[in-house]
C-alpha cells in the first residue's frame, strides 16, 4: 500500500490478502486466477499458428517443444484449470445471465448449472471424438 | 455522450468464457498431452501438412482465430479486474497492459492466418 504522508495520517484499512479471509473469496480468486493459464494456452496456441506460418521446419520445432516433460507436466496443470474453469463458469451463471422463469417460478440455480455442465461435457466430448 | 467500449469487451469476455467451457478442456488434452504424449492420438493430427491445409481454408482460419482472440479477451478482462483485487490501481498504464497485449496478439494473430 501507498506510505501515507498525509498530516492528517487518515486510517486506511489494508486490503492485503482481503481474499484468504473467507472459503467464498477464496473461490471467487481461483476462479478469476484460471484466466492466467487461460492466457497462457492461448498464446502457446498463438506462437504454434506464428510457426505454421514461417514453414515446416519452424513449425516442427514447436511440436517437439511440446513433447518435452515440462511442457506435457504444464499442459496437466492448464487442462485442470480448464476443468475449474468449466465448472466455476456454469456456477456462477445464474447470477450473470437474466433471470428465466418457467410456470411463474424462478428457474433455480442448481437447474441453470447442472445444464450447462452437462451441456459443456457433451461438448468437449464431441470434440473429442470428432479429432480421434 | 461518449460511447462506452464495455459492452464489446464485456461481450469478448462472455464468448471466450464460453468456449474455453465448452471446447477448452478437450482442445488443451488433444494439443497439450495426447498428440505430443502420442496416448490415444496419431501424431500425424497435428503435422505440418494437416495443420497448413487446415488454416488455408476459411472455416479453420475462423476456428484458429476464434479460440486463441477469445480465450486472449476473456483472461484480458479477469485479469484487469484482479489488478483492482489485489489493491492495484487501475490506471491508464494497466488498461494498456490488459487491453493492449490481447489487441496485438489478435492483429498478429489475423496477419498469420491471412499469410497462410
Amino acid at each position: 500500500m501507498s506510505t501515507q504522508t498525509d498530516k492528517r495520517r487518515p486510517y486506511v484499512r489494508s486490503v492485503d490478502g482481503w481474499w484468504k479471509r473467507d472459503p467464498y473469496y477464496m473461490r471467487y480468486m481461483a476462479m478469476e486466477a484460471t484466466s492466467v493459464l487461460v492466457a497462457a494456452y492461448a498464446v502457446i496456441l498463438l506462437v504454434g499458428l506464428a510457426r505454421l506460418s514461417q514453414g515446416e521446419a519452424a513449425y516442427n520445432g514447436w511440436l517437439e517443444a511440446l513433447k518435452s516433460g515440462p511442457s506435457i507436466a504444464l499442459h496437466a496443470v492448464i487442462l485442470v484449470v480448464f476443468l475449474y474453469h468449466l465448472w466455476s463458469w456454469f456456477k456462477v451463471m445464474p447470477k450473470t445471465m437474466p433471470m428465466i422463469f418457467v410456470d411463474g417460478k424462478k428457474l433455480p440455480p442448481e437447474t441453470i448449472t447442472y445444464t450447462g455442465v452437462t451441456l459443456a461435457v457433451v461438448v468437449n466430448v464431441i470434440v473429442l471424438i470428432i479429432l480421434v | 455522450m461518449k460511447r462506452s467500449n464495455a459492452p464489446l469487451v464485456w461481450s469478448l469476455f462472455g464468448a471466450g468464457g464460453m468456449l474455453a467451457a465448452l471446447v477448452g478442456p478437450a482442445l488443451v488434452f488433444v494439443t497439450g498431452i495426447a498428440v505430443p504424449a502420442g496416448i490415444l492420438m496419431s501424431p500425424d493430427l497435428m503435422g505440418y501438412q494437416r495443420m497448413a491445409g487446415f488454416a488455408h481454408a476459411w472455416p479453420g482460419k475462423i476456428i484458429i482465430l476464434a479460440v486463441i482472440v477469445l480465450f486472449l479477451w476473456h483472461a484480458a478482462l479477469r485479469i484487469f479486474h484482479m489488478l483492482h483485487d489485489f489493491g492495484i490501481h487501475a490506471g491508464t498504464g494497466a488498461k494498456l497492459v490488459c487491453f493492449g497485449l490481447p489487441l496485438l496478439c489478435t492483429i498478429a494473430a489475423a496477419y498469420w492466418l491471412l499469410a497462410l
